[in-house]
């Protein structure tokens, strides 16, 4: 069961072929037999999945419920939920309930009709990009657990990639869905800034912050993002506009499609390996009729450095809520306020958690700010620019998703900059809000690499159906890891 | 106090809480008195995940408020964080208004008390939400925490550094509160801290053009206090001057009990707010249809109105200015005019002395009043058709507002209409003269300070109830040699 894809649950569900019971009892057992190797879960929620799963069940008995209806997934532990414990894979938030459901967890689990399976493990506040730093310790990568899994998206990757879920949501400020779909052979899209409502999606940096989708396919990937996706009141930043048919475009041609290849992403510090799985996927791609042309986005060596003035600012702001008050880890035996402050949150926060409130706190102070956050705010302007320059001569922007494959449990840990540096290729999607997405497109010494591809505002469709077309003619996503059949 | 060699140099802060169903950012209620943390909802209690989103009848309550003070709206405003750590605090910064206030540039016309009039500039007015309440005196060694307030609008409107003593700061102060009151953007309870002040005061020798070195008084909430509070700072100031210190720049508190200051943190202790424009909230935009559709609702204004009243109705300056004092009071005159038919002046006496007299007696606002406008009005409708005297009608009042009932229904209950029929005020006129025989001789000859006497008499007989102009008439007659 845990090798069909989406579209074929959904039918065999509604063809009474087995239950949503049936199957989300398959994946509850997979979890318990599989997860210790890999860590993907924080929390496993098998009561609440299986009376969920009857739920559905029970609506597809009716003949009511739609295509997702009893396909069971997993949570990213970002996403409040009522009643289970949301983490965000931080000591601060271990013992949070929350008492309000995430807007994507209403569209997902309560109208869509999918069982939550668990909450799923990921870098502490999406900061990392090794799922390293999380409370509950790293989540190995399935495809040698010794490597990491990417992040800060870790769990959710490692759970699909290793058949423990179905499908999982995700969230990338920097590249934490694209970065880990790259190092664990997934798809992973996070579509345009605003497209996913940010209700309940515990903020990281606001501005950057956006839901999508890890899956095994892009077909998967558009059936769940298109249930995500819309506008919502509860969020000031999400967009009124309706949102495409990301499903019946699938089948289109690309016989036509501009593709630009950005000459800053094969510059310097691409893995020649890599390098050469991003050539194989432009030769598949030209082969279906896509015509390729060298763009240049001057400013985007300037993403990384932008990028890590502005989310740390946020994220210093986003973070000032919790401080031991009204829920989340409190110090114990604290007298004085400045102790309960001081205390809770060097307790509740991990190291890099407290590294970049420190950063965002020092380029916000007064004196800092024009130089940094204020400068960081223009050069985000010239980053767009270049986007929107670039997407009057073409549809899709390619490249690669990470400079190399996974890298080892650990050997990043001690030097933050290095760290920071696998989101080269990826942070500046979220600078510009633009829909970005990472597939599966080779494999360098037995570990997959991935092709990502950047579309102009509102392209989903587009990008999922270009991806959707090589996957039609490649058979990289289809690859399994060993060991968890 | 003298300060002759000194000029007072004052910044008004005013918080106003906008009398929106909701909070700013979220459906909570924000109605004041309810039981402790029963008014926060998540998004409130500021809960990871939740986000604001802008109530627009709070923007529509800053917009009338610009209008009014005759300043400039601005088409693109901006909310920003304002950060510091607090309990009462709950998302650790304020949603506020920093660079791009929605409403700039705009003033204010007070009357001195030589008459004259002077213009105190409003450099800006910002869109925040209000913090929650620490609590410290309920429970032993620790702080309670009333998120009720939380999250509740505020318009911050500043003045310029334009006033010049207390007594023009309390005139400023008491000018907004009417207008925004009027406006219907804000309750006025000082007492719930609806409308609260922080007062920037500074002095310096007269003639010199730099300012002096200010302090600002927080959360000052009475007129009084306000007074009390600016003219101690003064005093102070000058007395820390004169004897050669220099004036700390720093936040002072306000003790109502003893009426002084005290420092509550100098400059060097102040917070770093880390100011930037909020990510959660797009920019607010404005647009000049947005402008006129909310120029279309607003109100007359106290000044329009008390002009109108002056001319409309042929007030002295001085009725109009007590009767337009507040909406609900010359709305209340208003309807006394057009339902009673009575004239406008005797109309506006009955409702200044009568019927504001007697609201002051029972410590009632216009709001609570036991006699409505309709039911003054049925009693000087009766004045006006002579139905009753003027002095029954005192009666009358009292009696509406011990509750007896309307005009009419005491009238008749108590059988109050005026005689006019001259034959019953003759035959009373003449049972007089009989039964005062001495008085009616010394009338005559000369002692014509007795007619008071006869008419005092006669109106008894009548139980007050002889018309007055007829039995003045008649009596002269009768008493005539």
């Amino acid at each position: 069961m845990h090798t069909l894809s989406i579209k074929q649950l959904g039918e065999a569900l509604r063809a009474r072929k087995f239950s949503s019971r049936e199957l989300t009892q398959h994946y509850l057992k997979r979890i318990e037999a599989f997860d210790p190797q890999l860590n993907s879960y924080i929390t496993v929620t098998a009561d609440l999945a299986l009376a969920a799963a009857d739920a559905a069940d029970a609506r597809l008995a009716r003949g009511e419920g739609g295509p997702l209806t009893g396909i069971p997934l997993g949570q990213k532990d970002i996403f409040c939920t009522t009643g289970v414990r949301t983490s965000c894979a931080s000591r601060m938030l271990d013992k949070f309930v929350s008492p309000y459901d995430a807007t994507i967890v209403k569209k997902l689990q309560a109208e869509a009709g999918m069982p939550m399976l668990g909450k799923l493990n990921m870098d502490e506040f999406a900061m990392g990009s090794s799922n390293e730093t999380s409370w509950y310790g790293p989540v190995k990568n399935p495809w040698d657990v010794t490597r990491v899994p990417g992040g800060s998206s870790g769990g959710s990757v490692a759970a699909v990639a290793a058949g423990l879920a179905p499908v999982a949501t995700a969230t990338d400020t920097g590249g934490s869905i694209r970065q880990p779909a790259a190092l664990t052979n997934l798809t992973g899209i996070k579509p345009t800034y605003g497209r996913v409502s940010r209700f309940g999606m515990i903020a990281f940096a606001s501005s950057l912050d956006q839901a999508g989708v890890v899956a095994r396919s892009a077909e998967d990937a558009a059936q769940v993002l298109q249930a995500m996706s819309g506008f919502d009141p509860l969020d000031s930043t999400s967009l009124d506009r309706p949102v495409d048919d990301l499903v019946a475009p699938l089948g289109r041609s690309i016989q036509g499609l501009r593709v630009g290849l950005p000459k800053e992403y094969f510059a310097e510090g691409l893995d020649a390996g890599v390098r050469a799985c991003i050539d194989g996927a432009i030769a598949e791609l030209k082969k279906l009729g896509a015509t390729f042309t060298e763009v240049s986005l001057p400013n985007s060596p300037l993403s990384v450095p932008t990028y890590y003035v502005v989310a740390p600012a946020e994220a210093s702001s986003n973070l000032a809520r919790f401080d031991g008050v009204r829920y989340g880890h409190r110090a114990e035996g604290v007298t004085a306020l400045e102790d309960l402050y001081s205390r809770s949150r060097a307790e509740g926060f991990g190291p890099e958690v407290q590294r970049r409130i420190m950063i965002g706190t020092y380029v916000l102070s007064h004196g800092y700010y024009d130089a940094y956050y204020l400068q960081a705010q223009k050069v985000r302007r010239l980053i767009y620019d270049d986007f929107r320059r670039v997407f009057e001569q073409v549809d899709v922007i390619l490249g690669p998703t990470a400079t190399d494959v996974a890298f080892k449990l650990g050997s990043k840990t001690d030097d933050p900059v290095s760290m920071y540096l696998n989101d080269i290729y990826t942070i500046a999607a979220n600078l510009a809000g633009i829909p970005a997405m990472s597939l599966p497109c080779g494999f360098k010494d037995g570990l997959p690499v991935g092709l990502q591809l950047m579309g102009n505002f509102f392209d989903e469709a587009k990008l999922l159906n270009v991806a959707h077309q090589y996957q039609q003619v490649t058979g990289w996503h289809q690859q399994s890891p060993k060991g968890f059949e | 106090m003298s300060y002759d060699n000194w000029e007072v140099v004052i910044g008004l802060e005013v918080h106003c809480q906008l009398q929106t169903k909701t909070k700013i950012f979220s459906g909570a209620a924000t109605a004041y008195g309810a039981a402790p943390n029963t008014q926060a909802d998540p998004v409130t209690l500021g809960f990871p995940g939740v986000l604001p989103v802008l109530n627009h009848d709070a923007l529509q309550m800053a917009v009338k408020f610009g209008l009014a003070v005759d300043a400039t709206v601005a088409e693109r405003s901006v909310f920003a964080r304002k950060h510091y750590f607090y309990p009462d605090l709950p998302k650790g910064y304020q949603i506020s208004q920093y660079e791009l206030p929605i409403v700039a540039c705009g003033h204010l016309d007070i009357e001195l008390a030589d008459g004259s009039i002077k213009r105190i500039g409003i450099t800006r007015a910002h869109m925040e939400e209000d913090a929650g309440k620490s609590v410290h005196d309920a429970y032993a060694g620790q702080s309670g925490i009333d998120l009720n307030r939380a999250g509740t609008p505020l318009l911050e409107i500043v003045s310029e550094p334009d006033i010049r003593s207390s007594a023009e700061a309390v005139s400023y102060l008491k000018k907004l509160h009417q207008l925004v009151v009027y406006l219907g953007i804000c309750d006025g309870n000082m007492q719930e801290g609806s409308f609260r002040c922080d007062c920037n005061v500074s002095v310096r020798p007269r003639g010199q053009k730099e300012f002096g070195t200010r302090t600002e008084t927080k959360n000052v909430n009475s007129f009084r206090y306000v007074e009390k509070a600016i003219e101690y700072e003064i005093g102070r100031q000058i007395d820390v001057i004169e004897a050669g210190g220099k004036i700390v720049q720093e936040t002072r508190l306000f003790n109502p009990d003893t009426g002084e200051t005290r420092s509550m943190r100098s400059k060097e202790n102040a917070n770093d707010y880390r100011y930037f424009p909020d990510p959660d909230l797009l920019p607010v935009v404005v647009s000049a249809d947005d402008v006129a559709r909310i120029r279309a609702t607003m109100p007359e204004l106290p000044e329009a109105k008390r002009n109108r009243f002056v001319e409309q109705y042929g007030l002295p300056k001085y009725d109009a200015t007590v009767l337009t004092g507040e909406a609900a009071l010359a709305d209340y005159y208003e309807a006394v005019v057009k339902t009673s038919g009575g004239d406008a002046k005797t109309c506006a006496n009955w409702v200044i002395t009568d019927l504001l007299g007697a609201l002051n007696k029972l410590g009632k606002e216009i709001g609570e009043s036991p006699v409505s406008a309709p039911m003054l009005a049925g009693l000087v409708a009766r004045i006006a058709d002579k139905t009753i005297s003027g002095k029954i009608a005192k009666d009358v009042f009292e009696a509406m507002l011990a509750g007896e009932g309307d005009a009419d229904a005491i009238i008749k209950a108590k059988g109050l209409v005026q005689i006019t029929d001259e034959s019953a005020i003759i035959k009373a006129i003449e049972d007089v003269m009989a039964k005062n025989p001495g008085q009616l001789a010394e009338y005559r000859s000369g002692k014509d300070k007795l007619f008071g006497f006869f008419v005092g008499q006669a109106m008894k007989a009548t139980q007050g109830k002889a018309n007055p102009d007829a039995l003045n008439r008649l009596l002269k007659k009768k008493l005539a040699p």
